[in-house]
């Protein structure tokens, strides 16, 4: 399934590397360097063009994003698929905009009330009429819709992760249309009109996720920037002790196992971490779009996921960020039109007929040869480790 | 005192017994061969030792602690590993990582420290990738380090198996048949370098169909049949038990 992998930059596995100050991490650091010159270029580049307004898209798509390298951690590191990450992005979404639009203010005498006020979980704002309303603050929403997903991916993730094969894949695709239908069916998350008037989330130093025109161009360099420190910890993670053990479930899982890897526990622990990531995305994203509707949770939007996952290489982390962004936003931008959806089934056909067992092998075969004679040039260039 | 016993060890697929109430022992510091005609059960009892596959009935025990049952990642924690017939290795990985994943169980940083790349997360890796590297060189393929796995010939996956097998440091070593598919000079390399292994003190148990290395090397040979230890003992006195030549030679 890694086909256009090497097309798409180096792949995370590889252990040479370039120094830099005597440490061997310089080609991860040109890659950090080369991902902040590019954004702040394309940043400039709309707002000198007077299409400020396109950064809107642009920053969704890097939420988006952090879905997506979620799916690619599970996918192309344990080989596990996911059919859920639209589930679990809903879920980090709705609790957060859930809590923070709830009005507790018919509790504001009680004693607990004001002791969580005092500890700055339910907070007093104005609402959109001039009145006052008492609802979670966005950092104890955050927190509890962590801690939430984490409960779900745990349930979800244990029985099924305990086995060989495709079980997550069935339990996921389950858990999604269960979440679908529940957000479908409740007048409290909205029904089919989701939640509206999600509050802007104040992180502190005049910095507030929010989608208004003022923030915007902070708030795409917000997203930004969450997405470089996610890609620089999963390297670093890919290269260490758990990426390897990761890899060699993915490889052999019995052997893995021998050599002292405890399998079930290693797949169920990216498995979480991948789900809060989505989670993650859904909470910043809820915030930044100011509500978030039941399409959100739909399988489709899992399928996209993993179709992007799966263009952008899978465990080339940073592959799946370029191919998820720019597809996200000609998406979202609507250059796709009611074509949308078949757009992504019609990329993840194409990346699946590419692969050695794909009707179109020889296409791959010669682009995978392609990239490795590119790369053999590059690792000539750059010399071993 | 034994390393490894197992008493009175069962397992059978359907209604076929694959072991049928096998009884041994292995001592600290000695090389025991099993061998035994195709099908008589050896691979089965290797799966059973080292918790791949749970004994229907039987107990095992390691280090005097019951480990029949337990799970494979369990076992190799207490100090057991093994190799296998067909050289098991993580294809698309590096053969230093392969090794290196040998290193899991003697290392101890989880996702957090390892994703914030911590200083002492760090040394620890430096400490792992030396000592993969030194089990490299013990096995004669330090240079072919950063080769991707899938690229190496037949005799060398088998080496860096036994190198990444040797990276946990167990104080027992299960090898399946390391020498099939080997050729001659491979197997003599192989002889010296399974017999400088257990001078390091790792105690090994082995099987083989190759007769001539297991004469040379083992110290106490058990025989399999049909999934019941017919003989068990010096090679000496295995190669002339009758039972034994029945089995090879067959019945006249």
């Amino acid at each position: 399934m890694a086909t256009l992998r090497h097309l798409l930059g180096g792949a995370a596995t590889t252990g040479g590397q370039a120094q830099f100050l005597g440490r061997p991490w310089g080609a991860a650091a040109l890659r950090v360097l080369a991902f902040v010159a590019v954004m702040a270029a394309v940043q400039l580049a709309f707002c000198a063009a007077g299409k400020a307004y396109c950064l809107t898209q642009l920053t969704m798509a890097i939420y988006y994003a952090v879905a997506v390298i979620g799916v690619a951690l599970v996918m192309g590191c344990a080989g596990q698929v996911s059919l859920g990450h639209g589930a679990f992005f809903a879920v980090g979404g709705y609790t957060s905009a859930l809590l923070t639009t709830c009005d507790l203010s018919a509790f504001q005498q009680a004693a607990w009330a004001a002791w969580l006020q005092s500890c700055r979980v339910l907070v007093v704002r104005p609402d959109l009429y001039g009145g006052q309303v008492m609802s979670v603050s966005p950092w104890a929403a955050f927190v509890a819709a962590m801690l939430l997903t984490l409960v779900v991916a745990c349930v979800i993730g244990y029985p099924s992760l305990r086995l060989r094969g495709h079980y997550l894949a069935m339990a996921t695709l389950g858990f999604g249309l269960i979440v679908h239908k529940i957000i479908l069916g409740s007048a409290l998350l909205g029904a089919a009109d989701g939640i509206t008037g999600v509050p802007a989330w104040r992180l502190g130093a005049g910095l507030a996720l929010t989608g208004k025109a003022p923030d915007r161009v902070a708030n795409y360099y917000l997203a930004c920037g969450l997405v470089l420190l996610l890609l620089v910890v999963l390297g670093n993670l890919v290269r260490s002790r758990v990426g390897r053990a990761l890899q060699a479930i993915h490889d052999r899982e019995l052997a893995a196992a021998v050599m002292g890897v405890n399998t079930a526990v290693y797949k169920l622990k990216a498995f979480v971490f991948s789900a809060l990531l989505a989670a993650m995305a859904g909470v910043f994203l809820t915030h930044y779009s100011g509500g978030i509707g039941p399409s959100e949770a739909g399988v489709l939007k899992s399928v996209r996921y993993v179709a992007l996952a799966a263009a952008g290489g899978m465990a080339n982390f940073w592959g799946v960020a370029a191919v998820s962004i720019v597809i996200n936003y000609f998406s979202l931008r609507g250059w796709f039109g009611s074509y949308d959806q078949a757009v992504f089934g019609a990329l993840l056909i194409l990346i699946i007929s590419l692969t050695p067992e794909g009707p179109l092998q020889p296409l791959g075969a010669w682009l995978r040869s392609l990239a490795s004679r590119w790369f053999a040039k590059r690792e000539a260039a750059h010399g071993p480790a | 005192m034994a390393l490894l016993e197992l008493d009175n060890v069962r397992r059978s697929f359907g209604g076929l017994v694959a072991v049928d109430g096998v009884s041994f022992s292995v001592r600290p510091g000695q090389i025991k061969a099993i061998i035994g005609p195709n099908g008589a059960g050896k691979t089965t009892l290797f799966n059973l030792i080292s918790g791949v596959l749970k004994p229907d009935s039987g107990r095992i025990w390691f280090k005097s602690g019951r480990i029949g049952g337990r799970r494979p990642y369990q076992i190799a924690n207490a100090g057991l590993s093994r190799t296998f017939q067909t050289p098991s290795l993580f294809l698309r990985m590096s053969v230093l990582q392969n090794v290196m994943v040998g290193r899991h169980r003697l290392s101890a940083w989880e996702f957090a420290g390892c994703g914030l790349r911590l200083p002492a997360q760090s040394r620890e890796e430096r400490a792992i990738r030396q000592a993969a590297l030194s089990r490299l060189e013990f096995v004669g393929l330090a240079r072919l380090a950063d080769v991707p796995a899938g690229a190496l010939a037949f005799g060398q996956r088998r080496l860096v198996e036994l190198a990444r097998a040797l990276a946990t440091e167990p104080e027992l070593l299960l090898l399946d048949e390391p020498a099939s598919g080997l050729n001659s000079k491979e197997r003599e390399d192989l002889a010296a370098l399974i017999s400088r292994t257990r001078e390091q003190g790792v105690t090994i148990l082995l099987i083989e169909h190759d007769m001539s290395l297991v004469m040379d090397i083992s110290e106490d040979i058990l025989v399999l049949d049909h999934g019941l230890a017919i003989a068990e003992g010096p090679p000496t006195v295995v190669q002339n038990d009758p039972k034994v030549i029945a089995v090879y030679l067959g019945t006249g």
